[in-house]
């Protein structure tokens, strides 16, 4: 399983244990990574917002840049995922902003080749079975809220790897990893996104019905696959506490850091010292204290 | 020789006004073989019928060429004119003049000579044509209708009662359909059980109805008039004539857990039942896959307890034959399946409901004795959104349709809401309110100013559950404002579906469909309820969605049909269909590969080749089935199959009238055998 890997800025700043948490994952699971070859930002939400053309160009550019490798591209963040996607998209069905694009840009390019979230690719490609397979320290019955918030799966056209009101990919990972995955309503509620800034009040209203409907589906943790989701629930979760009235205490971790520590992984593999809200206490909880080196397969 | 008149008519100005009908009939008046031509302000009247009539007399016609308008507005007229003279009324051509050139142009000049060459070509034509007769194919007289829902019922009683033998086949235990699940109906809030039961006692006790239920079609052979159905009745493990209903089997039947169809799972049956006590037939079916006794192989209570020893647990499905003329397609329709929408959790939230779980709950003979209950406690439940369009009108779910019925239904259950569970709120979440039916919109300002109903123009976007009640979150468009609402029970307006299944039957009876699953009518003004294959007629949702009345109205209409083609003894078809040249068919029956309307049969002939006998096999054009279509002309190889009228000669002199050089027009004949 070789892909192309995109990592996006996040994951070098904000979100560095989503990406080295990855990182082992993808080492324990047999997927060969190749970083693109001098990649740099998608664009995000600003390039769109500033110029729509500028907001295509930057991944495009991107996916340039990964097409001498032949090789699916494998994004972890839901922001790149979305703009790659789309340009992908433009490319294959609007030709007049193709050859728009191809004037900047200096080359054509047709939306050949496939963009992965990394979801897709450990349901899809390594298989419920084999993330099973690789469990070393099973998750012990851990009751996890599986948040997938906007982009992943909208707008449904553009992603399309689950169901958009109710995905499950995430909820597989965790049955897989020994973990109970929750039915609850708002998987794909918004988060707020980079109103966090901004606006954080409204992130905290909003993150805090998150939270409220997590904990009353009785989650000990939110999973997420976005470093903004994370970000949001994570960094924001004093305002959301704040707005509910309740002290939520809610752990936010990536899926992959789930299963870092499922799969054995290290103290720095797994990451999770960064988070605000204490996460160590339910691995803690769940595994006993255990050294921060790596187990040994 | 051929002797052809050409007769240009003004159609008022409607032609004359674009066209210079003076100038055609003068152009025209020196082709080949035209004897005579003239012009007239509307030849299809009695002067202009009378002027025809009067040349062919003093001219001697052969042929008669009317330039005027459509075929299909007075090609019979015309043909019956000639016809009274004594000309074979398949040597009338029409040249169009109108549809295809003065009402589409605009210059004068222009459009004479378009006008002119298409009566050339319509000569040509003339020159070629061959007497034909009218094709006659004799009639069984017996109707077989397939669904007894109230479409099919409407439609075996009309027919019945025409004097005309009907099979009636339903593939459930009891005929009734969807209909019998129905607690009131809109707009009269008459009790649906209460005028359906007595057209299904009708039904039963009609002399002139055979009713096949628990069975199917299960191949349609034949053609219009001479149909053969083999239908299967399947095993009902019950002897019919044995069984006096007294209802000891279901009653003592160990096996009780299984959701029932005509509750729509909002309670339990035994494996051995009767879908309701209205059944008809009243006799029960074992429901082998849920059976302990078929899967076990232990238990056998039923033949036990059984008085009259009714239960026959090795029966199996037989086949039945039958002779009939024509047939009325009333297989209905099923509810959109609401779990394909994630939102809003039908299936993991008990207290979000079906419409037709709905009409169960607050129907009398319903689980609950028509008391309206939430499912997830049996409490009443005091606020009840009402979703429309689910599955409706919504092109994320292939369906862009409307259902036609869920608008009227839904306000309907708020005024039954109103009524039965006194101090409770509808709350009604809609896109547009359609009320197009006799007494609809007045019905849908009962529920909104006299039964309280609360409507709000909006999509609602996520259900889910909050500490016992359901959140419903929408819009309300008119005032821009989110709604969240907190409510105890939620409703969704399931659309209509082709049944399924329907595309199956389609194929063993040769009827087209729509991208839906719905039957295509054969047109949809003018032949509402015929299809394309003939004697085939369509009634109820199975050819759209619609509601009670219409479906009525289209059965009696669909029976109506029968009873015309039963009228006489023989059909008389048009003589316009493919003729196989038995002298040039190899027998490779490409033609049967692609005919639509299984026209193709095999025939044995025997030819003498060099004095020698040769028996081979060829086509033959089925004279009841053949509808004309001439795609089997188009992939003869050897060019053995022709259809009468335009032949390919016919057509070619077509061509090479419009297309041969000026010198070719003038100088030659363009027939050459005469």
């Amino acid at each position: 399983m070789k892909y192309s890997y995109y990592p996006g800025c996040s994951m070098h700043s904000t979100a560095a244990e989503f990406e080295s948490s990855f990182r082992f994952v993808a080492g324990v699971l047999g997927m060969e990574l190749t970083e693109v070859e001098d990649w740099f930002c998608c664009g995000a939400t600003p390039a769109h917002i500033t110029d729509p053309l500028l907001g295509l160009a930057l991944p495009t550019q991107n996916l340039l840049q990964a097409r001498p490798t032949g090789l699916d591209v494998a994004t972890t963040c839901a922001a790149c995922y979305n703009r790659l996607k789309t340009a992908n998209r433009v490319a294959l069905e609007k030709p007049k902003k193709r050859e728009a694009l191809a004037q900047i840009l200096g080359e054509e390019y047709k939306g050949e080749i496939p963009v992965r979230h990394i979801l897709d690719i450990f349901v899809n490609d390594v298989g419920v079975d084999n993330i099973q397979r690789n469990v070393l320290f099973p998750l012990n019955g851990l009751r996890v809220a599986s948040y997938y918030g906007c982009l992943l799966t909208r707008p449904p056209e553009v992603a399309d790897f689950d169901d958009v009101e109710n995905p499950v990919t995430m909820d597989k990972i965790v049955e897989a990893l020994g973990g109970v995955a929750l039915e609850w309503p708002f998987k794909t509620e918004c988060c707020g996104a980079s109103f966090s800034l901004s606006r954080s009040d409204i992130v905290g209203r909003l993150a805090g019905e998150i939270m409220r409907y997590a904990k009353q589906a009785g989650a000990e943790c939110i999973a997420v696959a976005c470093p903004l989701c994370q970000s949001n629930l994570d960094l924001r979760q004093k305002e959301a506490s704040e707005y509910e009235g309740v002290e939520f205490n809610m752990p936010i971790l990536y899926i992959t850091q789930l299963m870092a520590v499922a799969y054995g992984g290290g103290g720095k593999d797994v990451g999770l010292g960064k988070a605000i809200v204490n996460a160590e206490s339910v691995v803690h909880r769940v595994f006993g204290h255990r050294g921060s080196e790596r187990v040994e397969r | 020789m051929a002797r052809i008149g050409v007769f240009v008519c003004w159609c008022g100005s409607n032609i004359a006004g674009t066209v210079d009908v003076k100038k055609v009939a003068e152009e025209v008046s020196k082709l080949p073989y035209v004897v005579y031509s003239t012009d007239y302000k509307y030849m299809c009247s009695d002067p202009g019928q009378n002027m025809i009539k009067e040349a062919i007399k003093e001219h001697r016609l052969t042929g008669v060429v009317v330039s005027a308008c459509s075929p299909r507005m007075h090609e019979v007229t015309f043909r019956r004119t000639v016809q009274e003279e004594g000309v074979n009324p398949y040597m009338m051509e029409m040249a169009n003049i109108r549809e295809h050139c003065s009402w589409v142009h605009d210059d004068m000049e222009e459009a004479t000579e378009k006008a002119i060459e298409l009566v050339r070509m319509a000569v040509a034509k003339a020159v070629e044509l061959e007497p034909m007769e009218k094709i006659e194919v004799p009639v069984t007289k017996r109707a077989l209708v397939i669904g007894g829902g109230i479409a099919g019922i409407q439609a075996a009683l009309d027919i019945a009662d025409g004097g005309v033998e009907v099979i009636l086949v339903e593939k459930s235990p009891s005929i009734g359909g969807k209909m019998s699940q129905l607690d009131e109906t809109f707009p009269t809030l008459d009790c649906s059980q209460c005028i359906l039961t007595p057209k299904m006692v009708d039904a039963a006790q009609h002399p002139n109805i055979k009713i096949y239920s628990y069975a199917e079609l299960e191949e349609l052979d034949g053609f219009i008039g001479n149909f053969q159905a083999r239908i299967r009745q399947k095993a009902r493990s019950v002897d019919m004539e044995l069984c006096n209903g007294c209802g000891d089997c279901w009653n003592k039947c160990p096996q009780k857990k299984i959701p029932s169809e005509f509750e729509a799972g909002m309670s339990d049956r035994a494996a051995i039942y009767v879908p309701f006590p209205q059944a008809i037939p009243n006799t029960p079916v074992i429901d082998r896959e849920n059976c302990i006794y078929f899967q076990s192989g232990k238990c056998g209570v039923c033949a036990k307890i059984c008085p009259t020893g009714a239960i026959s647990y090795d029966q199996s499905d037989e086949f039945i034959t039958e002779e009939v003329g024509a047939v009325v397609v009333a297989t209905g329709y099923d509810l959109f399946n609401t779990d394909v929408i994630g939102e809003y959790g039908y299936g993991e939230i008990p207290d979000v409901i079906s419409g037709l779980q709905f009409e169960r709950l607050s129907s009398a003979s319903g689980p609950t004795e028509g008391k309206i209950v939430r499912p997830s406690d049996g409490k009443k439940p005091e606020e009840v959104a009402f979703i429309c369009c689910v599955g409706s009108r919504d092109d994320k779910y292939g369906r862009p349709y409307c259902s036609r019925i869920c608008c009227m239904y839904t306000a309907k259950h708020a005024i039954l809401l109103h009524h039965k569970s006194h101090g409770s709120q509808a709350y009604v979440f809609y896109i547009d309110v359609r009320a197009g039916g006799k007494g609809y919109e007045e019905f849908l300002r009962r529920a909104t100013e006299e039964e309280g109903a609360i409507y709000m123009r909006g999509r609602v976007s996520r259900l889910y559950r909050d500490n016992g009640k359901v959140v419903v979150k929408g819009a309300d468009t008119l005032s821009g404002a989110q709604i969240e609402l907190h409510c105890d029970m939620v409703v969704l307006a399931n659309g209509i579906t082709a049944s399924p299944g329907a595309e199956e039957l389609a194929r063993k009876l040769s009827i087209s469909y729509d991208e839906y699953g719905f039957y295509s009518e054969a047109h949809p003004k003018l032949r509402p309820v015929e299809t394309n294959t003939a004697g085939i007629y369509l009634a109820g949702c199975c050819q759209a969605p619609k509601d009670i009345p219409d479906s009525v109205s289209q059965a009696s209409a669909a029976a109506s049909k029968v009873l015309a083609l039963f009228s006489g003894d023989f059909l008389t078809r048009e003589p316009n269909i493919a003729e196989v040249n038995p002298f040039t068919c190899t027998g490779c029956f490409t033609c049967r590969e692609v005919c639509p309307y299984d026209a193709i049969d095999e025939e044995e002939v025997t030819v003498h080749i060099d004095g020698k006998k040769v028996t081979r096999t060829i086509a033959r054009v089925n004279l009841g089935k053949c509808q004309g279509c001439g795609i089997c002309c188009a992939v003869c190889r050897s060019n053995a199959i022709n259809l009468k009228g335009t032949k390919d000669l016919q057509i070619f002199r077509q061509i090479k009238a419009f297309t041969g050089s000026e010198k070719e027009k003038s100088d030659e004949p363009v027939g050459s055998k005469k």
